[in-house]
């Protein structure tokens, strides 16, 4: 589904990504683990299509497709979806007219009719029960004055809604309670199945004791440094990040 | 002089008004014809803003004012086109006693014949012998410091006086459709005067549309709006004129003890040049008023809001949000100034005026100006200008959502502060249309 090759970008001309290769199968969970700073949020990013970061190497296949090659809207119509580790405020624009423009917009590129509404009012209740998010935040302002855990299991809400085929979850578990880590978990637990994969990118192996993952990688200083199973995780949980520190610091580091 | 601007325009008003008073003032009484001269001669010694007078420095007029322009009220009705198309002003689902004006003039086969009880309405030249045009007419307003009103009061023609009787409150809105067309190059100078008795309501929506492909029409327009005690106005003014039509609309108000004024001033693209002046006189205690503003610039347009809201007495509150998206080569002025009495104790007044750039073409003056002699107040102000936020945008494109719609998204709701104090539904989903019809698909933005 998705294939990553050597895959180089910068920011503002530094260096980020440093050669990231990956393979994820329909079906599949892989995990991203690695400490603060490490390139887990740029490579979201690029693979989301954000602008301030230039590919200089590399290349990214999505069902076969130059994913690189595409508008960050396509990427998401194609079946693309990031769960954003920080969701922006967005006075103004509701929830829901924000969750129906994008639905549609997905189901017109898919050739889809757009959802009548009672359809869409249907679909969104139920996408809300399944993470326990409160029906009156839909209608709010999107993220506006939300808390942390409404925004994050906004995220997941979207997610449901939009049914995608690949999602990344860029530390959707920090900060949450173990409640909302929980609904957090049994929503993305709920919507697994063999068609489509996730991508969890996380700072704590406690996530992954809700989901469970297929492949743990370990990303550090723009490269994926080390690929296991959950295994990995526990280790890592155990002995923090410093052995891979002192394990992989490239000379540019060190320094 | 340095504090005019020279145009051949300005002559031919100083050398026409003799002529002019023969012709069409013959019928008038005689309290209206001094008016007129002591208006003509203020005119003729302020003649044209130039950009050193301070309320004039970001909007040249000369430039509009250029052309040979006709004036008489002859000429000005004689050059409409015969057919009249109301499509331009046509809002969806409006339910409203419709009057219809072509050059200022009202039409009573256009418009709606079935007025509530209570309500006079009646073309200006015909209502000089009613109470409260001789109570009000030109008393609103100082022509003595206003270039534009002087020259309409010593000149107008046309337009409408509207009384709504104590006690009466009006059940639908009155929405006064004002068209303006021509084959030739005009001046027109409308008058308007709105009187709101003790304890009545009325909304009056006026739209302003063009027809004149290829001339050039001038609109230099005056409302006094009069609201008595514990009368409620709402007034929206709706600017949707095309190319050549230039206007300087001038509404100033009187506002008595527990009375509620709320003006929404919408200015869309598509005229030369729109210079809206709003004066919000709190005449006594216990006021409350509402200035709500949006407006939308492109093209080479130029869109400048003067608002004045004066508190003279205490007790009284005045909240004003203006906001302005700016387009292509588009230029807007806002300047907003809050003037509180020594005695205006406890005033509450708030101002806003936001900006959004679409383009690194476009221009925004905006100057906020607060005057205050009474220590026990509330005031406060702000101004902003900005650009569409690129995190807002990359996160409704990576849900699906294209280029254009995302930023639809976030224009209507950088609008949202004033769209939704439109108190008609009609109005308000017709306001948002249009906002939406005018953030192009490609549009040059600002570079964060
Ligand atoms: N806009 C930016 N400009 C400059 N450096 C950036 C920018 N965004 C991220 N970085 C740098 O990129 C590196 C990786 O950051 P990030 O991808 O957020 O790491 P992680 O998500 O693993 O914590 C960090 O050194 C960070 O400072
Ligand atoms: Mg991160």
């Amino acid at each position: 589904m998705l294939s990553i090759r050597n895959l180089h970008a910068e920011v503002e001309g530094k260096k980020i990504l440093k050669g990231i290769n990956l393979e994820v199968k329909a079906g599949e969970v892989h995990a991203i683990m690695g400490p603060n700073g490490s390139g887990k949020s740029s490579l979201s990013s690029v693979l989301a299509g954000r602008e301030s970061y230039d590919v200089t190497e590399g290349e990214v296949l999505f069902d076969g497709k130059d994913l690189l090659d595409m508008a960050p809207e396509v990427r998401a119509r194609e079946g693309l979806f990031l769960a954003f580790q920080y969701p922006v405020e967005i006075p103004g624009v509701s929830n829901i007219n924000f969750l129906r423009t994008a639905l549609n917009e997905i189901r017109e590129y898919r050739g889809m009719p757009q959802m009548e509404a009672k359809e869409f009012l249907k679909l969104t209740k139920e996408k809300q029960k399944l993470v326990e998010f409160e029906a009156k935040l839909v209608n709010r302002s999107l993220n506006e004055g939300f808390s942390g855990g409404e925004k994050k299991r906004n995220e997941i809400l979207q997610l449901a809604m939009l049914e995608p085929k690949l999602s990344i979850l860029d530390e959707t578990d920090s900060g949450l309670d173990i409640d909302a880590l929980r609904i957090v978990s049994n929503g993305v637990n709920e919507l697994r199945n063999a068609n489509n994969a996730f991508v969890l990118i996380t700072h704590y192996q406690r996530l992954l004791e809700y989901i469970v993952p297929d492949f743990v990688h370990v990303l550090y200083d723009g490269r994926i440094v080390k690929s296991g199973t959950k295994e990995l995780a526990l280790e890592l949980e155990e002995r923090g990040y410093d052995w891979i520190k002192e394990e992989f610091k490239t000379e540019e580091t060190a320094g | 002089m340095a504090n005019q601007v020279s145009v051949p325009l300005y002559l031919d008003l100083l050398n026409g008004f003799e002529g002019w008073l023969a012709m069409e003032g013959s019928e008038e009484n005689e309290s209206v014809l001094q008016l007129r001269q002591k208006a003509f001669e203020q005119f003729k010694q302020l003649g044209f803003p130039s950009r050193k007078v301070e309320d004039w420095k970001y909007t040249p007029v000369q430039p509009f004012l250029q052309e040979p322009f006709e004036f008489s009220p002859v000429a000005v009705q004689n050059a409409a086109h015969a057919a009249i198309n109301l499509e331009k002003a046509y809002i969806d689902g409006l339910e409203a006693y419709k009057i219809v004006l072509v050059n200022g003039k009202f039409q009573s086969a256009l418009s709606d014949n079935n007025l509530p009880a209570g309500v006079t309405i009646k073309p200006i030249l015909e209502a000089q012998e009613e109470p409260a045009f001789a109570q009000y007419f030109g008393k609103v307003v100082n022509t003595s410091k206003y270039h534009f009103p002087a020259l309409n009061t010593a000149f107008f023609s046309d337009g409408l006086f509207i009384e709504v009787a104590a006690n009466t409150v009006v059940d639908k809105p009155f929405y006064l459709v004002q068209i303006y067309t021509g084959n030739k190059n005009l001046f027109v100078q409308p008058r308007n005067l709105v009187v709101a008795n003790r304890s009545a309501g009325i909304t009056i929506i006026e739209s302003i549309v063009s027809e004149n492909p290829e001339s050039n029409l001038f609109v230099n327009t005056l409302t006094e709006v009069v609201v008595k005690e514990n009368a409620q106005v709402n007034h929206y003014l709706l600017q949707t004129a095309g190319k050549g039509f230039r206007q300087v609309n001038h509404t100033e108000v009187s506002q008595k003890r527990d009375s509620v004024y709320s003006n929404y001033t919408f200015s869309l693209p598509g005229a030369d040049l729109l210079r809206n002046n709003l004066h919000v006189n709190l005449d006594d205690e216990h006021t409350e008023s509402h200035l709500y503003g949006l407006y939308l610039v492109a093209d080479r347009q130029l869109t400048d809001n003067h608002s004045f809201v004066s508190h003279l007495h205490p007790n009284c509150q005045s909240n004003e949000v203006y906001k302005g998206v700016l387009l292509d080569k588009g230029t807007g002025v806002f300047n907003g100034k809050i003037f509180v009495e020594r005695d205006a104790q406890k005033t509450n007044a708030f101002q806003q005026n936001n900006n959004l750039l679409l383009s690194n073409t476009a221009t925004i003056n905006s100057k906020p100006q607060l005057e205050i002699y009474a220590d026990d107040v509330k005031c406060s102000h702000g101004s902003t200008v900005g650009q569409l936020s690129q995190e807002a945008m990359f996160y409704l494109k990576s849900r699906g959502i294209a280029e254009q719609t995302a930023r639809r998204l976030l224009v209507s709701a950088f609008a949202f502060d004033v769209t939704q104090n439109i108190q008609i539904p009609a109005l308000e989903e017709h306001i948002n249309n249009l906002i939406i019809q005018h953030i192009p698909a490609e549009q040059e933005l600002v570079k964060a």
